[in-house]
């Protein structure tokens, strides 16, 4: 069979000990659209940039920022395609980890399990690896959780990151702004501020996305609310 | 004759006030051939939480090394002990997974949730439909009987003495009247931070 040619891994060590394609997949992510996630005392916040190259596209009607189960939402910098497919992947996981358990997953949990579909495409024949990384929002046992999940199937745990275009100087900003009693409020309008730091053009409500996650669950924020923060940054 | 009588046994369980108690028959028996009087029905999962698997003999021993698994796997991966609730919903897809071969057991789940302390009490039927009620639950070959003893008997915030003479009076006046329960029994009470397991002598004939 012709396709049995190809079903070895694409994905094979370089004489140096690298994995090209992981470190091609990272380049791809770095190239996408600024995203920032910022844990503070009573919630998580994520936001990214989502810029429109002509005035005719209808803004709203896709989205980036998703809810993935009722106290879980992620969004990415990357490929936007390859995201859908993890967006439902994580559904998929959530509610079968429901059904059994009739508890709602851990964050914690979900990620894993996302990683490990992630870490999976690096390693299996006739696939490449996932052209995003993820930023996963969640609350749960009273507590909120950020995470980063990369191409290579790596996770981390952070208190406030930013990935994508520029993240190097949005993990600055942060780094200079962050503190730990962060009400959300002041970290919606932080997360805003360092998406403006590498921001090209003007910034509206049009081209940027907010997704918030507390005790009530994750949810995505409306234009018109999102307008709200944007009239209080200079 | 239903298969899920083949070896006989009785389990039981009750909510108290910051309590519960679970209660089972010894008897292994091969229809009405008695061959043991020491056959555990009732494991424990966690540290405040009990199942009792009445029902084929096979299937009790399978069942429980089914969901051993199934829990170690769990608090492994989740680096948590399970609520009593969990247990229950992970045992219920676990029986159901077999709907049409079952394992011929009739679980009963009690324990107090590890977080909020609450009693838990839950009884299913061989493909694991749950059933949660405030007061207590039967299973087993004279599950008659002991709705019978157990209404006489239940009544609402039982301290944990009078919980075990309750469940005790209920089980083995229970077992007195069906030929293939009985041989002695074990009762085990649940409190927060103390486990009290009593062995209670019954008629043997």
């Amino acid at each position: 069979m012709a396709s049995e040619r190809y079903s070895f891994s694409l994905t094979t060590f370089s004489p140096s000990g690298k994995l090209v394609q992981i470190e091609y997949a990272l380049a791809a992510v770095a190239a996408g659209g600024t995203s920032v996630g910022i844990k503070a005392s009573n919630g998580v916040v994520i936001a990214t940039e989502n810029k429109h190259k002509s005035s005719l596209y209808d803004e709203h009607s896709v989205n980036k920022v998703e809810m993935i189960t009722g106290h879980i939402g992620m969004v990415y910098s990357g490929m936007g395609p390859d995201y859908r497919l993890l967006v439902a992947q994580a559904r998929k996981t959530a509610q079968q980890y429901y059904l059994m358990y009739h508890e709602p997953i851990p964050t914690a949990q979900l990620v894993q399990r996302v990683a490990t579909v992630m870490q999976e495409y690096t390693q299996s024949g006739g696939v490449r690896p996932f052209g995003v990384s993820l930023l996963v929002c969640g609350w749960d046992g009273g507590r909120p959780y950020l995470f980063q999940c990369d191409p290579s199937g790596a996770y981390f745990a952070w208190k406030a990151t930013a990935m994508g275009k520029n993240f190097n100087n949005g993990k600055t900003f942060l780094e200079k702004r962050y503190t730990e009693e962060l009400e959300l409020d002041d970290a919606v309008h932080t997360a805003i501020l360092t998406l403006k730091e590498g921001f090209e053009g003007a910034m509206t409500a049009d081209n940027i996305e907010v997704g918030i996650c507390d005790a009530a669950g994750f949810r995505r924020l409306e234009p018109a609310h999102v307008k709200d923060y944007l009239a209080n940054i200079p | 004759m239903s298969i899920l009588a083949y070896n006989g046994g009785a389990v039981v369980a009750m909510k108290g006030k910051d309590c519960v108690a679970i209660a089972t028959d010894k008897r292994y028996g091969i229809q009405a051939q008695t061959i043991s009087a020491n056959f555990p029905k009732v494991f424990q999962m966690g540290p405040t939480l009990y199942v009792g698997l009445p029902g084929l003999a096979t299937d009790t021993q399978t069942v429980y090394q089914r969901l051993k698994f199934r829990m170690n796997l769990y608090e492994l991966k989740e680096n948590r002990i399970m609520r009593p609730n969990t247990f229950s919903a992970m045992l219920s897809n676990l029986l159901y997974e077999r709907r049409f071969g079952p394992y011929f057991i009739e679980p009963v789940v009690a324990g107090l949730d590890p977080i909020d302390n609450k009693p838990y009490v839950c009884n299913m039927d061989l493909i694991g439909c749950p059933n949660e009620p405030e007061d207590f639950v039967v299973s087993g070959t004279c599950t008659d009987q002991l709705y019978g003893m157990c209404e006489a008997l239940w009544e609402p915030n039982l301290s944990p003495d009078e919980l075990f003479e309750t469940i005790s009076q209920a089980l083995v006046n229970a077992a007195d009247r069906d030929a293939i329960s009985g041989w002695g029994a074990v009762v085990y009470i649940i409190e927060k931070d103390k486990i009290t397991e009593k062995h209670v002598k019954t008629r043997m004939d």
